[in-house]
């Protein structure tokens, strides 16, 4: 039996689609079958990956239109016909099924860092409760299928500017919710990150491949986080009056005032 | 209050060309089933609810029935223009004139609205923004939920402390209808049950809430340091889990628990009692 | 011919563990850092690594301490380590894990708060320090936050080809090319650590992925380095063997620190059939034993599915032979029979994970199947083990790429332990030699152009070699000549195939456009794959006893006059990736009275 492969083939001058069609062979996935497209057919197919594991998330693309590792999504659990491989639609493209993703290292840098306070004598003591969230957010192997997916960015290019996206936002929900940080960056990522562009429409936690729950268990909380900082108007009346800011140094030199 | 109109720009790099055809969507498969499915049920509990506000009849079966049932679309009902026995008694408003549950509504619906479970609803079904994962947003210019009227979106919490007012109504009625009007004492009929069912049904929904799940422990930094506060966290957890469930089962329910106690009221069948 | 130029005080080469370590130890010494990978920056092959970092913490057993771990550690090379590189990992270990949890890791806890420790093979106590079976992910991620808010300048998708010296030998920079754009760039720098890995793809079978490629051994071994016991591969024991298109990929070891065990087709332990004698002391020789020392590791002796990974590679191998395999030619790992479903998605939910999505088959029900997989390289460059300086003055190695370390072999949980322990080491060492630098040294623009020429060369070919089934060569050959058995002739053999497979190589033509061109990423891959492999078999031939990762058919034995030696090898007749290598015996460093002491303590 043989299969279709229709794949994206062009750079930033433009491109198409092109079919590729190949033997099966028993408990491929989708990786496999390019693998064996460069070793036969068209040595200078691009695609990233590494592991090949589902744990390192290079190999995301675009399978039948839906972000997937290619790496872990098994030829015969798509349906019959040619199967479509595009690349991730948010990112710049390379070549092929190559996007750049600076964007995403971009805005991991503006992430002010972990600050815990010095260790006691005995070291650091947190308990398997106080970080089975962060430990959630951590699974995170940063394919930016999230990224790909968020319709924020991922159709409207000048959106990119002002929203962190989702893989961010589960960094600062992991940190916001460490037992041992100092930081406070609710306000951060409300005015600068757009918290508040992302109307919870939840593809990021259909896409994830750890299946990370970063809905209703990063976005959502940090949502109601920024609603204890900001719209809540009893402390806003409190900051009002009392004109403080409760902010951490760091993040008031991200947020810039 | 930051806008993005005046927050200031991250500097990466935008206006890359990029790859794949410029196609809304690459998707073969029926993605348009779910939001198709969606707006059917919210528009058929719309139509189904506004009729039966502005109907403004047959909403209590009083003791003449021999059972205290009134529909959770007119409860509580304060208004002088209620019916006699649903009324109430220590507070009547009696400027307003038309039909009670426009007030009744006051409650819940904001609390629905903002719920952030029917927001991805509607967004993605009414909205189309977008309709589906890795389906093109309808529209061309988009700003999430950061301006006026979305960032109300915001008030949730606060329309959940209001629901939780009616949601003890609510209760109260469900209580009420095991009372037997009359002579007395205390039986079960499937009105009865159907106001339980109702009313516990609204406080899964009210508790299964993001915003509970917040306040109630989620807002901690670290659990082990509020033990009690953390059990409740992990209580109401599950339950968030299934909020979407929850959220579609209780809309029916209350649906058809104002057409159960309408169709009674107004005289289709009688209440079977059961014991 | 201009050419992109980048200068550093300090370029790291290879963003695993290793790298980023060693780049956040120079970055904080003020010094400006490069880092520089061949992937994306947290995709390198230290994410694969599951079960954990070994540090004598004493968190689960007071018992333990540096003193037992550096005896296991050398136990387990077989006596081959570098002892003062054992002594320093076992030392220093802990203080790199506390040290990742304040830069943010969130390790599994115990119940007083503190990390957990999980018991792994070749381990005298329960050490590993853990994030359930994704370990490897925690470390890269913390690191990268770490370099990443400590401003080091990071250079994705640059694969390096060559390493320049100066005229009096001393470290200049390096060459490379972008791979997004194809284009050549100059790193020039004062000292340069590396931190390549190892070079597992040039078997067929092998948990590594596409990078490990041996580019380090391999740029250090022509710029005049020494590499020292690259007979020692590591095959793991356990990795998938089927669905084919998987095989090789790694099944945690974890799986059996957590109860797991092997089991033949016969359903029997055979485990307790291959015990050596160096081990009998100190394991299980009853089910019920094993079985109990999991809850009690004082009453009872260690079960033997835990033995050190070369000891249960070859056993299974041995199963296999004997034709008491399983249906995909290799052995059952069953915990399902052993633990409750909710036990084995908590502690291995990525296992979980990968035998349901990728074979179909649920770990909670049903045993895995499992056979050995290339894993790890023990050789590498021979390092001064408190500087980790190399033999060209301003170069470093740290991680998988340097040698001595682990000796013949290597216990599980180890190599997360090294990388931290070396690579701020190899960062301090480099950040000590470019503060005593006044200047860079001089390149060589003529060498800078002919290493660009040559690479680019395969374009200008119209026909030639396939690059991809050039390496599928290159694998079949290692996979059947060099794998986990050996024997002189066939070792004989591959080294005949891998000078064909070198001539072939100096004709690989590619097409297309140099922009993310795999087919010409993989033809600048081989010279140093080649380059590697031909020194593992070299190495293989001239060792002639069986120890550790290295096993020989016709020298079935360990001979103790080989136990006092390392095979050097080098390259003398200077550059040219073909230039002939030289493998000569040295006798291994004397190990101070104190530490022999210590291993010859019953426990």
């Amino acid at each position: 039996m043989d299969v279709t492969m229709r794949v994206w083939r062009g750079d930033e001058t433009g491109g198409e689609f092109r079919d590729y069609t190949l033997p099966a062979h028993e408990g491929e996935v989708v990786l496999d079958v390019i693998h064996r497209l460069q070793a036969t057919q068209a040595p200078d197919l691009a695609c990233r990956w590494n592991c090949k594991a589902g744990k390192c998330g290079s190999c995301s693309a675009e399978i039948n239109g839906k972000p997937r590792l290619m790496c872990m999504t098994r030829m015969d659990h798509l349906p019959e016909g040619p199967v479509t491989v595009a690349p991730m639609r948010t990112f710049p493209i390379i070549r092929d099924l190559v996007t750049d993703v600076s964007f995403n290292f971009e805005m991991a840098k503006l992430v002010p860092p972990f600050a815990p306070p010095p260790p006691g004598p005995g070291g650091y003591r947190m308990q398997q409760i106080d970080i089975q969230r962060g430990q959630e957010f951590r699974k995170c192997i940063e394919c930016f299928m999230c990224q790909d997916v968020c319709h924020v960015i991922r159709d409207h290019e000048e959106n990119k500017q002002y929203y962190a996206g989702p893989r961010l936002f589960i960094r600062y929900a992991e940190l916001e919710m460490h037992p041992l940080d100092t930081n406070d960056r609710r306000e951060l990522v409300r005015q600068k990150m757009g918290l508040g562009m992302c109307n919870i429409t939840k593809c990021c936690t259909e896409v994830c491949p750890e299946q990370i729950k970063i809905t209703d268990n990063a976005i959502i909380p940090l949502k109601e986080r920024a609603v204890d900082a900001a719209y809540d108007p009893i402390a806003w009346l409190g900051r009002k009056i009392l004109r403080r800011h409760k902010r951490s140094p760091a993040e008031a030199q991200a947020v810039g005032r | 209050m930051t806008t993005v109109e005046n927050a200031v720009a991250t500097p990466v790099r935008i206006g890359g060309v990029r790859g794949g055809p410029d196609a809304p969507t690459l998707r073969t498969d029926r993605w348009w089933v779910g939001p198709a499915i969606t707006v059917t049920v919210l528009v058929a509990f719309v139509a189904y609810t506004t009729w039966a506000i502005f109907v403004n009849r047959d909403y209590y079966v009083g003791a003449a029935a021999h059972r205290d049932l009134i529909s959770p679309f007119y409860s509580p009902c304060i208004m002088a223009s209620c019916v006699a026995g649903a009324k109430g008694t220590f507070f009547v408003i009696n400027w307003w004139h038309i039909t009670p549950a426009l007030i009744v509504l006051a409650g819940p619906l904001p609390f629905r609205l903002t719920c952030y479970y029917y927001r991805r609803a509607y967004y993605r079904s009414f909205w189309l923004s977008p309709p589906a994962c890795a389906v093109a947003d309808a529209h061309r210019r988009y700003s999430g939920e950061t301006r006026f009227p979305l960032i109300l979106q915001n008030a949730h919490r606060y329309f959940f402390y209001l629901a939780a007012i009616f949601n003890v109504i609510l209760t109260i009625d469900a209580v009420v209808a095991f009372r037997l009007p009359g002579q007395g004492g205390i039986g079960v009929s499937v009105g009865t049950i159907v106001l339980v069912v109702n009313a516990a049904s609204l406080w899964l929904y009210s508790l299964s809430c993001h915003a509970a799940r917040h306040l109630c422990g989620g807002q901690l930094r670290s659990f082990s340091k509020s033990r009690v506060r953390y059990r409740l966290w992990r209580l109401l957890s599950p339950l968030n889990a299934r909020h979407m469930q929850i959220a579609w089962f209780s809309l029916i329910v209350v649906a058809l628990a104002d057409l159960y106690v309408r169709l009674v009221a107004s005289g289709a069948f009688h209440d079977p009692k059961l014991f | 011919m201009e050419i992109e130029t980048q200068r550093y005080d300090v370029v790291v080469i290879g963003a695993g563990g290793a790298g980023l370590r060693a780049a956040i130890e120079a970055r904080s010494r003020g010094l400006k850092t490069a880092l520089v990978c061949k992937s994306l920056l947290g995709k390198a092959h230290t994410v694969m690594a599951e079960g954990g970092i070994a540090a004598a913490m004493r968190h689960v057993y007071e018992e333990d301490s540096w003193q037992v771990h550096f005896r296991d550690t050398m136990r387990g090379g077989k006596m081959l380590n570098n002892w003062r590189m054992a002594q320093l990992h076992a030392q220093e270990a802990p203080d790199r894990v506390y040290e990742l949890e304040a830069w943010g890791a969130l390790f599994d806890r115990t119940a007083d708060g503190r990390i957990l420790q999980r018991d792994f093979g070749g381990h005298r106590y329960a050490r590993l320090a853990h994030v359930g079976d994704r370990t490897g992910l925690e470390m890269i991620r913390t690191l990268q936050q770490k370099a990443v808010a400590s401003d080091i300048d990071v250079f994705m998708e640059c694969k390096i080809l060559r390493l320049l010296t100066d005229g009096d030998g001393q470290i200049a920079g390096a060459v490379g090319y972008w791979r997004p754009t194809g284009e050549p760039v100059l790193f020039v720098a004062k000292a340069i650590v590396l931190a390549t890995g190892g070079a597992g793809k040039s078997w067929k079978y092998t948990s590594n992925s596409w990078e490990c490629t041996g580019d380090g051994h391999a740029m250090a071994l022509w710029a005049g380095a020494n590499l020292i016991d690259m007979e020692f591969v590591q095959f793991h024991p356990t990795g998938m063997v089927w669905p084919l298109s998987v095989r090789g990929l790694l099944v945690t070891e974890g799986v059996r620190g957590d109860g797991g065990v092997l089991r033949n087709a016969e359903g029997k332990r055979f485990m307790f059939d291959y015990v050596a004698e160096m081990f009998r002391a100190e394991t299980a020789d009853s089910e019920e034993e094993a079985d109990r020392w999991y809850t009690d590791h004082a009453g009872a002796r260690r079960p033997p599915d835990l033995l050190p990974r070369d000891e249960v590679a070859r056993a299974i191998n041995a199963e296999v032979k004997a034709g008491r395999g399983s249906p995909h030619g290799g052995v059952f790992l069953d915990i399902a029979s052993r633990r409750s479903p909710e036990y084995i998605r908590r502690r291995l939910p990525s296992m979980y994970h990968q035998f349901m999505e990728l074979a179909g088959v649920d770990i909670t029900k049903e045993p895995m199947e499992v056979g050995p997989t290339c894993h790890y390289f023990m050789g590498g460059v021979r390092v001064d083990p408190d500087t980790a300086a190399t033999a060209v003055p301003g170069l470093f190695a740290a991680g998988e790429v340097a040698g001595g370390m682990h000796g013949s072999n290597r216990l599980g949980g180890n190599s997360l332990s090294d990388l931290l322990v070396f690579g701020r080491r190899a960062g301090a060492g480099a950040s000590d030699y470019a503060e005593g630098r006044s200047q860079v040294g001089t390149v060589d623009r003529a060498e800078v152009d002919a290493i660009v020429e040559e690479a680019m060369a395969p374009f200008a070919r119209s026909s030639g070699e396939n690059p991809y089934a050039l390496h599928s060569d290159l694998q079949e050959t290692m996979q059947s000549l060099v794998g986990i058995i050996r024997t002189g002739s066939e070792l004989d053999t591959a080294i005949e195939q891998l000078d064909v497979l070198r001539d072939r190589a100096s004709r690989v033509a590619v097409d297309g456009p140099r922009r993310y061109n795999p087919a010409w990423n993989l033809a600048t891959d081989l010279p140093a794959m080649l380059t590697v492999s031909r020194c593992v078999a070299l190495a293989a031939r001239e060792r002639k006893e069986s120890r550790g990762g290295h096993t020989r058919d016709d020298y079935p034995t360990a001979d103790p006059q080989l136990g006092k030696v390392n095979f050097v090898l080098s390259q003398p007749g200077g550059d040219g990736w073909s230039a002939e290598i030289k493998v000569a015996p040295e006798p291994i460093p004397e190990m101070p009275a104190d530490l022999r002491a210590l291993l010859e303590e019953s426990h």
